[in-house]
């Protein structure tokens, strides 16, 4: 069904195309939301679309495709720990203003393959390449080594990766992906970009945003615990009240 | 099966956490402690983050000690004086706890604090229990002397203005047992425990409180400071997981239930001595990770 939309969206737009000298991108996502339940483990989504030629053709060396989905950015402390007087505890710490919470790319061959470092951090391709923006005041080898440590961290969590061959094209025209989140990622809204990449140079781009959602009961709780914070309190004393007392009725049945 | 918690931002097998609840329910159920001492660091080692593991536990000692208070309150073994008194002391202590709470989040040490003050506390404990169980036992004989202790602590008879506790005998000034409601208080907040284990012996050995109405005043008096914590968690810390207390609150209120069958057919020094291994089992493994290199040593903080 949506990849018949898909082609659809190709049909419609291929005159459009024939004019443009350039190739162009009709990226689409298996899905605009995702909700986060009661049983939320995870999603994973199919990014794919096509490559629209301007002769309709694809040529005889295809294009290479590199799909980044980033989620909101986040201002954050890393402490690192460091032992002292025996016992292991935080000591120093470093601030980045812009650490996406989630970054994920996929592409069709290595990164470093497909373009130069300097076109890499340009569109911040590969979780070296993140513009993490470090609070300004540390020494450089300090922010780097606070850097090490936070992609460490979050590459281990499954919060940013890296997938070199992860995008497959077929007939050089489709192009498909799957790319994982896991159960610990915020909301907010996620963007998906999709690049055509030719010969070590960004020929196209294109993005799709995502929305990334509690819903039902767990966003009204999560909600219910910020705006309404005494009567939350007051439910979970209730809760607990409740409970205890049913069990006190059930001790008195069974003694 | 997995449930998402909403607090916590992340999934947990609701399984493992009802189990978790349940083992600490049939202790709660033997022994009538409120077994957040337990829970806390139990969570932490399963990975919820120890913020809410605090918080959530707190409401889950609520639900463990109602049942027990309800009962000591039907037998009279509750001096309601005594337990109101140790309640105003240990709401100022939340409080002030929550305050202190604060102040090592924003430095980065809670986590070492938690730990330290765990290793210390479960170290104690398990050390007491160690000895009562072999005592009893017969493993360890013990030459107690025959000189009666006197009947008030020194420091807590030289306090000023004396009231009078009727139900419990004594006449003797409220900053002694609001001392200790305020130390309990701040323990609740910072641990995530009811503190009946700190509560009991000061109450014995500082007050002097008649055996009879020690455990009933200390329930009642953790069920109102849990409760009063509780809420303090949830208007500062805000870190309260409802979905997580109630996976606890279900696994404990069954567990209880089988603790307090268990109690009566097995040999309770022998039950004594396993719970003595298990706290200090945790209390090393606490201890452990303060002294080896952790597994992270990086650790990411939201502003």
């Amino acid at each position: 069904m949506r990849a018949r939309r898909a082609s659809a969206l190709i049909a419609i737009a291929a005159p459009l195309l024939v004019a443009a000298e350039k190739p162009t991108l009709v990226p689409d996502i298996s899905a605009r939301q995702v909700q986060i339940r009661y049983s939320f483990s995870g999603a994973q989504l199919l990014l794919f679309g096509a490559i629209a030629y301007p002769d309709g053709r694809p040529p005889s060396r295809p294009p290479d495709i590199a799909v980044v989905l980033r989620g909101p950015v986040q201002p954050i402390l890393v402490r690192e720990k460091q032992k002292i007087a025996g016992v292991w505890m935080n000591a120093d710490s470093s601030r980045f203003r812009s650490a996406p919470s989630f970054y994920a790319v996929a592409s069709s061959r290595p990164i470093a393959e497909l373009v130069d470092e300097r076109a890499a951090s340009i569109y911040e391709l590969g979780i070296h390449n993140l513009q993490l923006s470090p609070g300004g005041g540390s020494l450089p080898e300090k922010e780097r080594h606070f850097e090490a440590g936070l992609l460490d961290l979050r590459s281990r969590a499954g919060l940013y990766v890296e997938d070199p061959h992860g995008v497959e094209i077929t007939d050089g025209i489709l192009y498909r992906t799957v790319i994982t989140i896991p159960s610990q990622v915020p909301v907010g809204t996620y963007t998906a970009e999709t690049f055509l990449i030719d010969r070590g140079r960004v020929v196209a781009a294109a993005t799709r945003d995502i929305q990334i959602d509690k819903t039902g009961i767990e966003r009204d709780v999560w909600l219910a615990s910020r705006r309404h914070r005494f009567l939350y309190g007051l439910a979970c004393i209730t809760l607990s009240l409740g409970l205890g007392w049913i069990a006190a009725a059930g001790f008195r049945r069974r003694g | 099966m997995h449930i998402y918690l909403p607090i916590a931002g992340e999934s947990v097998n609701a399984i493992v956490i009802i189990a978790l609840g349940f083992v600490v329910g049939v202790l709660s159920g033997m022994f009538g402690i409120g077994g957040g001492f337990l829970t806390t660091p139990l969570l932490i080692f399963y990975g919820i983050p120890p913020t809410v593991a605090v918080a959530s536990a707190t409401t889950q000692i609520t639900g463990a000690s109602v049942s027990g208070a309800m009962v000591h309150m039907r037998r009279g073994g509750v001096d309601l004086k005594m337990a109101g008194v140790m309640t105003v002391g240990g709401l100022f202590g939340s409080i002030v706890g929550a305050a202190v709470f604060r102040m090592l989040q924003t430095s980065g040490q809670i986590d070492v604090v938690i730990s330290f003050l765990y290793v210390l506390i479960l170290g104690w404990i398990g050390v007491i229990m160690l000895k009562d169980a072999l005592i009893a036992l017969g493993v360890v004989t013990t030459t107690t002397a025959g000189k009666e202790p006197p009947r008030h602590n020194r420091w807590v008879a030289s306090l000023p203005l004396r009231w009078r506790f009727y139900s419990s005998g004594l006449y003797l000034s409220p900053v002694a047992p609001l001392a200790i409601g305020f130390g309990a208080g701040v323990l609740t907040v910072l641990l995530g425990i009811g503190g009946g284990f700190i509560i009991v012996p000061a109450m014995i050995y500082l007050l002097g409180m008649p055996a009879r109405i020690v455990i009933g005043t200390s329930l009642a008096m953790v069920l109102a400071v849990s409760a009063a914590t509780t809420m303090v968690h949830a208007l500062t810390t805000r870190s309260v997981d409802i979905v997580l207390a109630a996976l606890l609150l279900v696994g404990g209120v069954i567990g209880a239930q089988y603790g307090a069958i268990l109690a009566l057919r097995i040999k309770p020094d022998m039950l004594r001595l396993a719970l003595a291994i298990v706290i200090l089992l945790v209390g090393f493994r606490m201890l452990l990770g303060l002294a080896w290199q952790p597994d992270e040593i990086f650790s990411i903080e939201y502003l």
